[in-house]
């Protein structure tokens, strides 16, 4: 691989300050505020709709934000075109040169430099071509786009995008157009290759999956809004909010009210929890496998047991609501008919939706 | 026992439907077309070299050459940058600017000449000015072409719109993040990917820019030798009985067509069957 010269010493911290962006009435971004570390791997996931394309067209200088700042390696973005901004975007839906063979669209960020700085023709050509053998795919070098198939796209895109030797690699949705195999191929290569690249990249993604097992940290987007920004583990063992805590893995959601630090839940019998939460009424949250079941006579009547696989899936009635929880392997688990006791104590209290 | 599917005619309806059309192509279109071409050639070959050599046919001939050399290029320009904006911008008045440009195929030619008389006449708004900077716009190549422009604009414009939309600009944008400027863009991204819509569109343009009557005959001042384009010139001989001359011009012009017919269908089959790869 070429040396990597447009990469100023080793800091390309990446800083964003309360951008805000409106089409009309609705807001893309509402005051957006995030730091990326040099060499992260941030995975911004969301809901369709929640400003994370618009914040990754922002950050590339492809859209404007109303107000905010950008700030790439200690410089602001402000006034520095997307065509000077050195960030390499991989779109979509890839949007090679359909006119162009894949060695050429991969040489033409190269080709397009000012003469002073662009390499001798054969310099192009030999780095085009390592850049697609880094690729795997030295061998489409000729063939047009559409004579290609989407994962080898893929890569050219991402050749494409390498070639101008980023500091900062964005990624809009990568792997959307790709089915189930080649995607999850990809995805183990593409975090390869960042890590031995030593890239910085931000990807945008509506898939919690893929998200979580690629990312150093994931930010999760909602109505324009960063809801939280943390690791995947932190994400799903600490939602910050009910809608984070909903997003990431399956959730069961339980009305309550909370008074004098005690959440009392409004329906079902479960002893009360303490809630760091303010009073009022508000919802728990908690995932299957926290739900505990305590033997002997209780409040949940067991209505039937799946076994899947090493766990098994606990369908309840309690107050004549469906519950279903997850037991492990050695856990205690009742059979069907039987009564025994709810223990909540493991639900997140969150304040309620309506404010 | 043979069945037929139920979008399917029984084999006498289709074989009228067949015979319908090949009778109404014959005598409408290529009959016509024969009769242009044996009246050319009704005296024998060397009348029409005659004809063609005459001064005037030979002035008309290279008068229409000169008007579609000036608006068909004017006219690529403009529809380029009118598609390019309503194609791939958003923004208020769009819908209205498409009606606009496609104004002059709703409004009658002989209007659309009209126009530049009201506009450039004596009393027209415009007609002192260009009197005042001693030029003749009425009766005059700038009237011929002005009127032309007017006629064949929507042809580039039309025939890109629907391409450019189509495509989007995500190619343009990733050659922006690739460190391209605006006219390189243009020339190796944008204008590539819509060659041969663009060449569509530039061939019907002329095609309508030679053979243009209605418009061109209001400003065209009948000055034989001087203002008649190909199109005025067949008027002419026809009116003055010399069949031999009418046709030969009129000949000429059935060429263009063939040729433009031609070129067309290549490009046509181009278009689609190598669709996204091409277009």
């Amino acid at each position: 691989m070429a040396d990597r010269g447009t990469r100023k010493g080793t800091d390309l911290k990446v800083e964003l300050r309360d951008l805000r962006k409106a089409f009309g009435r609705s807001k893309a971004l509402d005051g957006v505020t995030l730091s990326v570390p040099d060499g992260e791997f941030l995975a911004l996931l969301g809901p369709s709709g929640s400003g994370k394309t618009s914040l990754l067209r922002t950050l590339a200088g492809l859209e404007f934000a109303d107000s905010g700042e950008i700030i790439i390696g200690g410089q602001s973005m402000q006034d520095v075109p997307a065509r000077e901004r050195g960030i390499g975007f991989v779109f979509q839906h890839y949007a090679l040169f359909r006119h162009m063979t894949v060695a050429r669209n991969v040489a033409f960020g190269l080709e397009v430099r000012p003469r002073a700085k662009r390499p001798s023709r054969p310099e192009i050509a030999k780095r085009a071509r390592s850049l697609l053998d880094l690729m795997g795919i030295g061998g489409l070098a000729d063939r047009y786009p559409d004579q290609i198939s989407g994962g080898q796209r893929q890569r050219v895109a991402l050749a494409r995008a390498l070639a101008i030797e980023p500091a900062l690699l964005l990624l809009d949705e990568p792997f959307g157009a790709l089915d189930a195999q080649v995607r999850k191929n990809l995805r183990v290569w593409l975090r390869d290759l960042h890590d031995s690249m030593g890239l910085t990249s931000i990807f945008v993604t509506h898939d919690q999956a893929e998200a979580m097992e690629m990312a150093d940290r994931v930010a999760i987007l909602k109505d324009g809004r960063i809801e939280q920004i943390d690791t995947p583990e932190q994400l799903y063992s600490n939602p910050a909010t009910a809608f984070v805590h909903g997003f990431l893995g399956e959730s069961i959601q339980i009305a309550c009210t909370v008074a004098e630090g005690r959440a009392t839940f409004d329906s079902l019998p479960a002893p009360s929890i303490p809630a760091a939460c303010r009073p009022g009424p508000a919802i728990a949250l908690i995932r299957p496998y926290e739900i505990g079941l305590c033997p002997g006579t209780g409040t949940a009547t067991v209505k039937s047991v799946h076994e899947f696989g090493p766990t098994r899936r606990v369908r309840l009635i309690a107050a004549s609501q469906m519950l279903e929880a997850i037991r492990q392997p050695d856990a205690w688990t009742p059979a069907a008919g039987e009564t025994c006791g709810l223990d909540l104590s493991r639900a997140r209290v969150y304040p309620s939706a309506m404010e | 026992m043979t069945q037929t599917r139920p979008t399917q005619e029984r084999p006498a309806t289709r074989a009228a439907v067949i015979a319908l059309t090949l009778v109404l192509l014959t005598g409408f279109l290529l009959l016509p077309l024969l009769v242009v071409f044996v009246e050319a050639f009704a005296h024998g070959f060397g009348a029409v070299l005659t004809a063609l050599s005459e001064p005037d046919a030979l002035a008309a001939i290279r008068l229409t050459l000169i008007v579609a050399a000036i608006s068909v290029p004017l006219n690529t320009v403009c529809g380029l940058a009118a598609a390019w904006c309503i194609g791939r911008f958003e923004f208020p008045g769009r819908g209205l600017l498409m009606t606009l440009i496609e104004l002059p195929f709703s409004v009658s030619p002989v209007v659309s000449g009209l126009v530049w008389v009201l506009l450039f006449g004596t009393n027209g708004w415009l007609g002192t000015v260009a009197d005042r900077a001693n030029v003749q716009v009425l009766f005059a190549l700038p009237g011929l072409v002005l009127a032309t422009v007017f006629v064949t604009f929507p042809f580039v414009a039309r025939t890109l719109i629907p391409l450019m939309r189509e495509q989007g600009s995500a190619e343009e944008e990733a050659a922006v993040t690739l460190g391209a400027k605006g006219w390189r863009v243009f020339w190796h991204v944008t204008l590539p990917n819509i060659r041969w819509g663009l060449l569509y569109g530039v061939l019907l343009c002329n095609a309508r820019a030679m053979g243009e009557f209605g418009a061109v005959a209001v400003v065209s001042g009948h000055v034989r030798g001087q203002t008649m384009t190909m199109p005025l010139q067949v008027e002419a001989l026809f009116n003055d009985y010399d069949w031999v001359g009418a046709f030969t011009i009129a000949g000429l012009l059935s060429l263009l067509a063939l040729i433009t017919l031609a070129v067309k269908a290549v490009l046509e089959w181009r278009i689609g069957e190598h669709g996204r790869a091409l277009i």
